[in-house]
């Protein structure tokens, strides 16, 4: 519990920090600052806990089925890592608080450093290694928010984007790779995996796992050939540098090569892909470091080299050069920290960065300038200091590498050891010389809280490099004996060994640099010097643009080439791919071998003809008669519902025409807004060449299409009754528990209420949709004026208004029978909702049939007459539906069942006699109530345009503008 | 029996296949309509056809479900004619709205030459 305390803690106060408001500066550091502190003290409780093995582990149920499980692992290693990252997190909290100005958006950074913060604990203590890889990711995500965190400045969004871009392909990288060390081990456990290092070693897969997890750990930590993307991303504030450049982010690289050091190392491959990059980053990032004049520029550069130098400790996969390894990533972490924090300090207080104009600093920052240039020696590796140390080490491993013969490694360690030395000189010598006049700002002492985080990580250096085997020994040698197990060498780490030649390779590096630095003083000019000499060409920004460039280029040709906007070629590449790939699984029928044909019936026969004509009619007339199309589509429709009846489906049949209907009615209110169009024989266009082709070609996909359907049908028909479905279980059932003997309506209702009333949802979605689609419509200017049909001055009836023709024009005998109709047509909808359970009927087509009722009433006496006669409120019936459909399910719920349970009542009326009512009765209710509020909201909310339409302003002539006028 | 109403699901078929790749959003609506009949129906036979036997169990004592006609297809069919109604309904609206926004009663908002 205490682990998952570790990585839920930051997370959830990373989400109470975004919700504190903008001004809350000091709640947010207090909030985020006791976060890291329980979490420090936790991980140094569980320390204690560790234990004979070495591990606390706790594991959580995700998909027990894939052996896939939320670990939580924490060993000597993921210990050290932990403290580093939350301990550090603190010092950079109570940084953060001074140096943020209170007009930047204060819950917003403490909120991404908070998941930030969780994130990379869960890297560190994650068991699992797909859980490890999604933990990296969220570090990417962060990290990316974090370094864009003044989105208002393009050099911050291009650092972020490009940080991002370089680490999260890595970690996709990484993905693979760890999926392929899975596929290698057979588990993703990380205790398995560190256990058969032999068999992943010897495996065929072996090579390309090794490149895909090193592309991982080497764009995170920020190595050569990637390397490119850590000085950009120093454009975030600098607290987030010092968090994520010190002890996190770029530590998440190293660390996970460590991680994996005993399941992946020991082989050329490994020495010489890990190595080999190490090596190249070592040296350019502490050559680029010496020409940089922007003070975090430089330490940015320094902590490419530093990663360098821990990757080829890694590289070099001895025992030792491990422990090297692990030493200096702490060292690393505090020296570099104090030292981001202290340039953090310069800036805030002179309003610069730039080493080319800072002179003298000494005179106004005293204490920073001391703790400063202490971290800086700790970095050039001065004895007595921590970065010493864990030097000498390097360098003894360095020796060991090569052999007597190969001194190369050797050679590239001392360069690294004169190149760090000269550029800590040319740190520190921003506080030395005379102070110039011309700085922004006046530079004083910061507050005092702001400097303490510097003065507690110098003392920590100082600590460490004095007394090293009393202060880190002991956790040092938990976190190497968590990797090395019993393979842990004897390391001593003592200040003095004796003269040797690590010491005098170090003594070298130190007299070295100071004579560089100075040469390039008084020779190059460096402090003025702006140009990285020999590697100045070789910019990985550049390829980096230039690949994206090309990226963006060649995904924009593609989608030229391949894509298209117009719908008819989409369309037309759907309906032949739905052709085609079916026949690539088909398997040959013959037709000789099916059963013979069932009855044939004449009667039947004939309906389909109409059908068929009236589909091929439909087909043919869509373009220029649409009222005739319309009409020919509702015959198709009226064919299929009484195929319905014929075929034993009473309930499809009823619905189906119920339905049609109202569809028919629908597409006959949208027809008023589409425009005129004229048959071709007036105006004598002839097709082009182009158009009949294409007709063509439509014709033959059509016809294929349809051959396919009546061939696909026909066999499918004669195949007999398929048996062993679900459909017997309903069948048997649905009088028994479903209490209704119409097993259609039982199955909506009841056994499969869930996807109805989704369905329902669905429905009342839309119709909302439809209203608010609506709401904003614009119609055609010459779709406004009344249709030229309506205003022929012939016709008697287009002079009156609805109300006139009903009450004494053409309408009068079909009004008295229409309107009598409703409380009829009400009556058969309560009928038909009734006895839906038992016999054909229903929610839906009781609510259909209503909705129609309703619909004669508007088509007969207009919108005006029947709002005023009807307080019709669709909105309230869908909510009404859904409201008690839902209810119903909840009820379930009370007496302990699952959502939707149905249970039917029985009670016995003095007249009626026995009554079952089951609450899916109540349910179809709801049914009812969405289908009625649906179906009408959407009918007059279409028919209202016709209603608005008319008060735009007339642009029409003067007899439309007349009868307009007459009828509103 | 079975052969007439393949070639009926195949007409409506191909003439709601024909009218899907016209250029009007009228001719695309109404093609719509008819190919999702042929789909309604083209599921409904999955439960194969039957003369008669509606699936209503309105007899005493134990049910023999080869003596109903299928009633999955009927169910899942019933949800879609209404589905399709409401989807109808919006592509109507989105037809009419484009109509009136860009002034074209083309599938993509302007004429082709």
């Amino acid at each position: 519990m205490l682990l998952l305390s570790l990585i839920a803690g930051p997370f959830i106060a990373s989400l109470v920090a975004a919700l504190l408001p903008a001004d809350a500066r000091n709640r947010e550091s207090w909030l985020a600052g006791i976060v890291a502190l329980s979490g420090l003290l936790v991980t140094s409780y569980l320390y204690t806990q560790l234990g004979t093995n070495g591990v606390v582990q706790r594991e959580f149920g995700w998909l027990p089925a894939f052996g896939l499980n939320l670990v939580l692992r924490m060993d000597g290693l993921a210990w050290l890592f932990a403290m580093l990252i939350q301990g550090i997190g603190l010092l950079v909290v109570i940084y953060a608080r001074y140096y943020m100005s209170p007009k930047d958006p204060v819950p917003r950074f403490f909120s991404f450093l908070l998941a930030f913060m969780g994130s990379m604990l869960g890297v560190v203590l994650s068991g699992n290694l797909i859980q490890l890889v999604v933990f990296w990711e969220l570090t990417s995500v962060t990290s990316f928010l974090l370094i864009g965190y003044w989105h208002h400045r393009a050099d911050a969004r291009r650092g972020a984007r490009m940080a991002f871009t370089v680490t999260a392909s890595g970690g996709l990288c990484l993905l693979i790779g760890v999926l392929l060390l899975g596929h290698m081990v057979g588990s993703y456990s990380l205790d398995v995996v560190l256990a058969s290092g032999d068999l992943i070693r010897e495996h065929d897969l072996y090579l390309p796992m090794l490149v895909l997890v090193a592309l991982g750990a080497l764009t995170k930590s920020a190595q050569f050939p990637f390397h490119f993307w850590l000085p950009h991303a120093m454009a975030a504030p600098t607290p987030v540098s010092a968090f994520l450049h010190s002890a996190t982010m770029v530590k998440a690289g190293v660390f996970l090569l460590m991680r994996l050091w005993p399941a992946l190392s020991g082989t050329p491959e490994w020495t010489w892909i890990i190595m080999g990059a190490g090596a190249c980053t070592m040296l350019i990032g502490a050559f680029t470091a010496i020409f940089q004049h922007d003070l975090k520029g430089l330490l940015a550069y320094s902590t490419i080299s530093h990663l360098g130098l821990i990757t080829v400790l890694l590289g070099i996969g001895t025992p030792l050069a491990l422990v090297a390894a692990v030493f200096h990533t702490f060292n690393h972490a505090t020296f570099k920290a104090s030292l981001f924090m202290a340039a953090g300090i310069i800036d805030h207080e002179t309003g610069t960065r730039d080493m080319r104009h800072l002179r003298g600093l000494y005179a106004s920052l005293p204490y920073t300038a001391t703790l400063a240039i202490v971290a800086s020696a700790a970095m050039a590796g001065v004895p007595l200091l921590n970065g010493f140390i864990s030097k000498e080490m390097f360098f003894a491993e360095a020796l060991a590498v090569g052999s007597a013969r190969n001194w190369g490694m050797s050679i590239a360690a001392v360069l690294m050891g004169i190149f760090g030395v000269a550029y800590s000189l040319r740190f520190i010598y921003v506080f030395f010389g005379r102070q110039p006049q011309d700085l922004p700002r006046q530079p004083h002492e910061p507050p005092r809280w702001m400097r303490f985080p510097v003065e507690f990580l110098v003392l920590c250096c100082l600590i460490v490099g004095i007394i090293p085997g009393l202060s880190i020994g002991p956790f040092l040698s938990a976190a190497v004996t968590s990797v090395l197990g019993e393979d842990t060498p004897y390391y001593s780490l003592a200040v003095w060994h004796g003269f040797n030649l690590p010491l005098a390779m170090s003594l070298l590096a130190l007299v070295g640099g100071v004579a560089l630095y100075v040469w390039l003083r008084t020779r190059y000019g460096l402090i003025q010097s702006t140009y990285v000499p020999f590697l100045g060409r070789f910019n990985g920004k550049q390829a980096y643009e230039d690949t994206m460039l090309r990226l963006s280029a060649s995904a924009s040709l593609l989608e030229k080439l391949l894509g298209t906007r117009r719908l008819q070629p989409q369309l037309l590449l759907m309906i032949v791919l739905l052709l085609a790939v079916p026949t690539l699984i088909v398997r040959p029928v013959s037709l000789l071998a099916l059963p013979a044909n069932g009855e044939f019936s004449w009667l039947f026969a004939g309906l389909w003809v109409i059908g068929a004509v009236c589909a091929l009619g439909a087909a043919w007339q869509a373009k220029y008669h649409r009222l005739a199309a319309l009409s020919l589509v509702g015959g198709v429709g009226i064919t299929v519902s009484l195929a319905f009846l014929w075929l034993s489906a009473p309930d499809l049949a009823l619905t189906q025409l119920m339905v049609e209907t109202i569809t028919t009615v629908l597409i006959l209110l949208g027809l008023r807004w589409l425009p005129p169009r004229i048959t071709p024989r007036e105006l004598n266009i002839t097709t082009s060449r182009r158009a009949r082709l294409r007709r063509a070609r439509d014709m033959v996909v059509a016809v294929c299409a349809g051959l396919a359907m009546a061939l696909v049908s026909y066999v499918a028909l004669l195949r007999g009754p398929s048996t062993g479905g679900i459909s017997d279980f309903f069948l048997t059932r649905a009088l028994s528990e479903g209490g209704g003997s119409n097993v259609v309506n039982v199955l909506l209702v009841d056994f499969r209420s869930i996807d109805t009333l989704g369905e329902i949802a669905v429905l009342a979605i839309v119709a909302l949709t439809v209203y608010a689609l609506l709401r904003r419509f614009r119609p055609a200017p010459e779709s406004l004026p009344i249709p030229a049909q309506q205003t022929n001055s012939v016709d008697p009836a287009a002079g009156q208004t609805p109300i006139q023709q009903v009450e004494t024009g053409y309408l009068k005998v079909p009004s008295v029978y229409l309107r009598l109709l409703l409380p009829i047509m009400g009556v058969i909808a309560a009928y038909f909702f009734i006895r839906g359970h038992n016999l054909p009927g229903g929610g839906f087509v009781a609510g259909l049939t209503f909705s129609v009722a309703i619909i004669v009433q508007y088509m007969l006496a207009g919108t005006q007459w029947v709002e005023s006669h009807l307080r019709l409120q669709p909105h309230r019936w869908i909510a009404f539906g859904l409201w008690i459909a839902c209810v119903t399910g909840m009820g379930a719920w009370l007496l302990g069942y699952p959502f939707l349970t149905s249970h039917t009542a029985h009670y016995t009326l003095p007249v009626l006699g026995e009554i079952h009512l089951p609450s899916a009765f109540v349910f179809d209710l709801g049914v009812f109530g969405v289908v009625v509020g649906a179906t009408l909201l959407i009918l007059t909310a279409l028919a209202h345009q016709s209603v608005r339409s008319h008060r735009l302003p007339a642009t029409t002539a003067a007899p439309a503008a007349a009868a307009h006028k007459e009828i509103f | 029996m079975e052969a007439v109403i393949a070639i009926a699901m195949g007409i409506m078929f191909g003439a709601g296949v024909w009218l899907l790749l016209r250029p009007r959003t009228f001719q695309v609506i109404t093609g719509l309509l008819l190919v999702s009949y042929a789909v309604n129906l083209f599921i409904f036979i999955m439960g194969r056809l039957t003369l008669n036997r509606p699936p209503l169990t309105l007899a005493e004592g134990t049910i023999d479900p080869a003596l109903y006609a299928d009633p999955m297809p009927q169910a899942l069919v019933l949800t879609a004619i209404v589905i399709g109604f409401a989807t109808t309904a919006l592509y109507l609206v989105v037809m009419i709205g484009a109509r009136g926004l860009t002034g074209t009663d083309h599938v993509d908002g302007k004429e082709t030459h």
